[in-house]
């Protein structure tokens, strides 16, 4: 199992892999906001976190629907289910490598872009704590919308329709932490903890759900 | 140790592409599917594989060592048409993936990554990637993906496809080897595979429409 996730990292920032693509994409969406909103800092600030977390969302989406496709097409699935250990087992493996290959470096990379979006020390860092808990959900969620689409030789789009719906409680909850940290009578803790469960929540049933669309796209 | 297959049907969409195959497999034997395109044979060996549903029958296997209820599929290695094997890594770092993920346990007759990449004949190239090979190296390095970690029964749907002369009496020796050792070998082929005392599975093909009414 430790082979399978060192794989998939590797996969993710070699050539062709999703990783500096979701970064890049994230960077570009927060970066034309202030130019589109205009220098108005308050205002900007003020719709920081927001910002930064739907540009998130959405490059988290967009390298969803190579999860399992890839390995579909070389024929590794194919090897993969036939093994002994559990399926669910190898989808969170992959799931986290995943995570660790596309939603980590988002996390990374928020710190800059709340210096874009004119955003405080505190915002920042409780925007940055939010995604750390936040997008693993995202990939989660993902990863069933992923698993339904594996057939599908251009499911991209489908993807993150299926999967959006499922991803703004997560939004929801991420953003309005983040908030909760900066303006003073909203509390931090319940929204950050409600985001928290969300997450765990996500990690048991997005496998399971996963693991048994894998198992009926069987061709 | 025994593969056992029971009126195996399968279906896709309305059609049913065969109907009521049998056959039993003791270590050491080897059962070649022979048929025109389209024939089902592809179909028959990924329904023993486990990853299509038969519509009827099922799949047994028997071995001493095995635990109650281990599927077939576990006890199997199978080599579809697409090679399993990652363009952006290395052949090396391919080969050790699979190893990793396929063993159990350590058996002795499984090979180390070095070694399989010798026996297939392409011990000079295994620090690669995977992609910088032609279609028939890369053909005989999926090969070399079941020798990495040791499994009864070899599933091979079209092995030799891609594959120039010599690297077929290749495949060749190293599937008599495995079955020496005890091994079972399925495989869908239109070439010979130079095998004797296989058997010999002639796949017609439509099995007819469903009779089953919704």
């Amino acid at each position: 199992m430790t082979a399978l996730l060192l794989r998939d990292i590797k996969l993710s920032v070699r050539a062709g892999g999703g990783a500096l693509i979701g970064v890049l994409f994230f960077i570009a969406v927060v970066a034309v906001i202030p130019f589109g909103v205009g220098p108005d800092l308050n205002l900007l600030s003020r719709i920081g976190p927001a910002i930064v977390w739907i540009g998130a969302l959405l490059s988290a989406l967009l390298g969803l629907d190579r999860m399992f496709q890839n390995d579909r097409e070389d024929g590794s699935l194919d090897l993969m289910l036939m093994q002994e250990h559990p399926l669910v087992l190898t989808v969170l493996i992959k799931c986290l490598a995943h995570w660790l290959g596309n939603g980590l470096p988002l996390v990374i990379a928020s710190p800059l872009l709340g210096l874009f979006m004119n955003m405080n020390e505190v915002a920042i860092g409780a925007t940055m704590l939010t995604l750390l808990v936040g997008t693993p959900a995202l990939t989660f969620i993902g990863a069933v919308g992923a698993a339904v689409a594996v057939a599908l030789p251009r499911g991209g789009l489908l993807v993150a329709i299926v999967v959006l719906p499922l991803a703004i409680p997560v939004l929801i909850f991420g953003v309005s932490a983040a908030y909760a940290a900066v303006e003073e009578p909203a509390p931090f803790l319940p929204p950050f903890l409600i985001l928290v469960a969300i997450t765990m929540f996500f990690a048991v049933l997005g496998p399971l759900g996963a693991a048994l669309a894998l198992r009926n796209a069987g061709d | 140790m025994r593969l056992t297959a029971e009126n195996l049907s399968a279906r896709r969409g309305e059609d049913l592409i065969f109907r009521d195959v049998s056959f039993a497999l003791e270590a050491g034997e080897s059962l070649v599917l022979t048929g025109r395109n389209g024939s089902g044979k592809s179909t028959l060996l990924r329904v023993i594989a486990g990853l299509l549903r038969p519509e009827s029958g099922k799949v047994t296997w028997h071995a001493p060592d095995a635990e109650e209820e281990m599927k077939a599929a576990e006890a199997s290695h199978y080599l579809g048409h697409r090679n399993a094997m990652k363009t952006e890594l290395s052949v090396t770092e391919n080969l050790s993936f699979w190893r990793d993920f396929f063993s159990r346990r350590n058996d002795n007759r499984s090979l180390s990554v070095g070694e399989a990449a010798d026996a297939v004949g392409l011990g000079g190239i295994a620090h690669l990637p995977f992609g910088y090979l032609s279609a028939g190296q890369q053909r005989r390095m999926a090969f070399a993906k079941l020798l990495v970690s040791w499994r009864p029964v070899w599933i091979l749907d079209e092995p030799t496809a891609a594959l120039d002369v010599s690297a077929e009496s290749v495949f060749t020796t190293l599937i008599k080897s495995h079955l020496k050792d005890g091994g079972i070998v399925l495989a869908a082929t239109h070439q010979p595979l130079g095998l004797e005392k296989a058997r010999e599975l002639k796949m017609t093909g439509f099995a007819g429409v469903m009779e089953e009414v919704w």
